[in-house]
């Protein structure tokens, strides 16, 4: 059985600074980390490779500055990682990303399983796995709160708003996951001394037989027609002064709005 | 830290993983697990995950391979975060040596692997209710019935009682013996007429847990005998000398826990228009606790590497290490509380549980009087 899990690098956010005059992130200087649903990913997937004894993949295209995060991945669970990275990749949209991962996908082929987050942190649009699975031509489900294999089919759990889902589909499918969970596990000691050691393998468009044309900017059909920041009618009220007098203050505010009794 | 150590690159990544996991997987609930009296696992399965049950276990059957130093790094920055957790992991080790020294080939492959990869916790039981500093007047018994023997009696105050798989259990098989005549075995959980009490309620460590062990009629294959009849006070001496420093290394983190807390607050506290750190009472109370915690460190991570250097007679060394230690952080807790005043005194902050959990560090493993018998016994014989 073989899982490939796609990861994101998303930056920290209390490094993340916005440019004041056009108002987009400066994410040169910000740190990244994992995607926190990239992280359930991989959770999900040393979940399963125990269960299983699957190998686990993991890739992520951007730029070198994500190669710890791929180092993480394996010091979790991956058994391989790729690092999916060109200069023609900058500036994906959703639609270039989808195309750079699924032709990845395509060359790790045969797999059963392809597992995502079900949004990043900073893009939030939740589109990459179904669009990648769509380029596959694949199955995808998303919002997946657990997933397992049965009589070689797999099994998801898709929390809905009416309950939960149950699915079955033939693998190989794309899953991106929701599954809230209560445990993470850390990097293996073991791990992280053998991967201090290990080549990094870097696809580039070339290796990956992709036209230019199609990826990065010039591939993405989203343009940002522009960013504005919102600004909020209710304007909120600072206080200061000693807790104390603050304190009776509120409460006569509540009493008077009638959240409190008199 | 005033006094830097060199590591290598493979202890510095042990160091930094520690503290991953305490960020992690501790410092958010560790107030909250000793408020509750709780224990939880979870940091105990990340323990695990990160392959650091395995520090002590060779190589060849799944381990890191490390040496005490290692284990007293681990030990040292986990009880930072913790020390009722640090015990918890603690105890497992206390548990592993002598399965590690003592085992033969097939009781190490059938254990030590499952002990590395964190799946089967460990505890070690010596102490009994009339048997504490005098080790030597337990009265468990091992009775051996043909392919068997049978365990009868109680132990008491052993931590990991009730969650461990693995139980190294001192009993007497030949009681006319006396001491000569103790043996170290292996219980396994879930073995008939084996059981825990209940949890004992305690000043601190809350987060550990301590039961009684219960041996009523205990049947166990014969095979469960560690080394041979009558070495089980070898085998047990042996562990502690091992594990003490571990003990010490407790000491270690939990005041430099202890004295960051305290040291920020004083800096910060304004008393008389400037921070209570201006005043010479305090900030020297600083420059002793300092020079004090660096003392034992010296102490501790010395004798950890004398004894991985391939030491024969270090039951004086460890005894100190683990005395010093031990003493000096009880005092370093202790003025942690009194510079930080009442704010040291409440529950909301830590250091007022670091000063509990850190009582514990003088009695367990052989209380500290206990500890300077040992290093006058070494030392008249070097001085004859
Ligand atoms: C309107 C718009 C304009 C944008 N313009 C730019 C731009 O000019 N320059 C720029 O750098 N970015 C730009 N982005 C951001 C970038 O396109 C997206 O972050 C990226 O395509 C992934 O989409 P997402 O973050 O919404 O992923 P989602 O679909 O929300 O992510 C879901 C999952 O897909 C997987 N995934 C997503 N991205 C990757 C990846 N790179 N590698 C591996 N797995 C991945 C992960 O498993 C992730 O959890 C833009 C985004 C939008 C919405
Ligand atoms: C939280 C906790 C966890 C523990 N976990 C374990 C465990 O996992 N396994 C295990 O086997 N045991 C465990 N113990 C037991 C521990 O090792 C004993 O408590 C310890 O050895 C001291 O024995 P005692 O408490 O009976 O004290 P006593 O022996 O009754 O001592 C009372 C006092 O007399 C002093 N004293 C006694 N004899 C002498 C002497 N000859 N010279 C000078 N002073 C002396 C002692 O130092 C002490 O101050 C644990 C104890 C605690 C509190």
């Amino acid at each position: 059985m073989r899982i490939i899990v796609s990861i994101k690098g998303v930056p920290k956010l209390e490094t993340v600074k916005v440019d004041p005059e056009t108002h987009t992130l400066r994410r040169e200087s910000a740190e990244l980390m994992l995607n926190p649903f990239d992280r359930s990913a991989l959770e999900i997937a040393a979940r399963l490779k125990e269960k299983y004894h699957a190998e686990v993949i993991a890739i992520s295209m951007g730029p070198p500055n994500v190669i710890p995060l791929l180092r993480e991945a394996y010091s979790i669970c991956a058994d391989r990682i790729i690092l999916l990275s060109d200069r023609a990749f900058a500036g994906a949209d959703t639609l270039a990303t989808s195309r750079v991962l699924a032709q990845a996908i395509k060359k790790l082929a045969p797999f059963d399983l392809v597992l995502m987050g079900l949004k990043s942190a900073d893009g939030e649009t939740a589109q990459v796995p179904p669009e990648t699975a769509a380029l596959l031509g694949i199955p995808s489900i998303t919002n997946v709160k657990d997933l397992f294999f049965e009589d070689k089919k797999i099994i998801a759990l898709r929390e809905t708003e009416y309950g939960l889902e149950e699915l079955e589909a033939e693998p190989p499918i794309v899953a991106s996951l929701y599954p809230k969970l209560d445990y993470f596990r850390p990097p293996s000691f073991k791990r992280l001394l053998e991967v201090k050691n290990r080549e990094l393998e870097i696809w580039s468009a070339k290796d990956l037989e992709l036209s230019i044309e199609k990826l990065g900017l010039s591939g993405s059909p989203t343009r940002v027609s522009g960013v504005f920041e919102k600004k909020f009618a209710d304007k909120g009220e600072i206080w200061e002064g000693e807790p104390e007098e603050l304190a009776k203050r509120l409460i006569t505010l509540l009493k008077e709005k009638g959240f409190l009794k008199a | 830290m005033l006094v830097k150590y060199s590591l290598t690159e493979e202890q510095s990544l042990l160091v930094e993983l520690i503290k991953r996991i305490g960020e992690e997987y501790i410092a958010p609930f560790a107030l909250e697990w000793d408020e509750k009296e709780s224990f939880d696992n979870r940091p105990i399965r990340a323990l695990a995950d990160a392959d650091l049950f395995g520090i002590i276990v060779p190589k060849e059957y799944g381990g890191l391979g490390m040496g005490v130093f290692e284990m007293c790094l681990a030990v040292e920055w986990l009880s930072y975060y913790c020390a009722g957790v640090s015990t918890t992991y603690a105890a497992s080790f206390l548990g592993a040596y002598p399965l590690i020294l003592f085992g033969n080939e097939k009781q190490k492959e059938k254990y030590l692997p499952d002990i590395a990869r964190g799946k089967k916790l460990c505890a070690f039981a010596l102490t009994e209710p009339q048997a504490g500093s005098d080790a030597f007047g337990i009265k468990t018994t091992a009775r051996k019935e043909g392919d068997y023997y049978v365990l009868n009696g109680v132990k008491q105050w052993i931590t990991n009682g009730g969650l461990a798989d693995i139980n190294i259990v001192i009993a007497l098989t030949d009681p006319a013996k006396g001491p000569r005549g103790a043996s170290a075995f292996i219980v396994e959980k879930g073995d008939p007429g084996f059981s825990a009490g209940k949890k004992e309620k305690k000043l601190g460590l809350r987060s550990s847990v301590t039961t009684d062990l219960i041996f009523n009629d205990c049947k166990i294959p014969a095979d469960r005998l560690l080394s041979r009849e009558g070495m089980g006070f070898m085998v047990a001496l042996k562990t502690l000398d091992y594990a003490r420093c571990g003990a010490g290394a407790q000491a270690l983190g939990v005041a430099q826990a202890a004295l960051e807390v305290s040291i920020k607050h004083a800096k910060k506290r304004i008393q008389f228009g400037q921070p209570v750190y201006n005043f010479q009472a305090v900030s020297h109370t600083f420059a002793e606790m300092t020079m004090r915690l660096e003392a034992s460190r010296a102490l501790v991570y010395q004798v950890a590497k004398f004894i991985d250097a391939g030491a024969k007679d270090f039951s004086g060394a460890s005894a100190m290490a683990k005395c010093f230690a031990t003493d000096q952080a009880m005092w370093i807790c202790e003025r942690a509380i009194q510079m930080m005043g009442g704010y040291g005194y409440m529950r909301d902050y830590p250091v007022q549980k670091f000063f509990r959990d850190v009582k514990c560090l003088q009695i367990y493993e052989g209380t500290n009087e206990i500890q300077k018998n040992v290093i006058a016994r070494e030392l008249s014989k070097v001085y004859k």
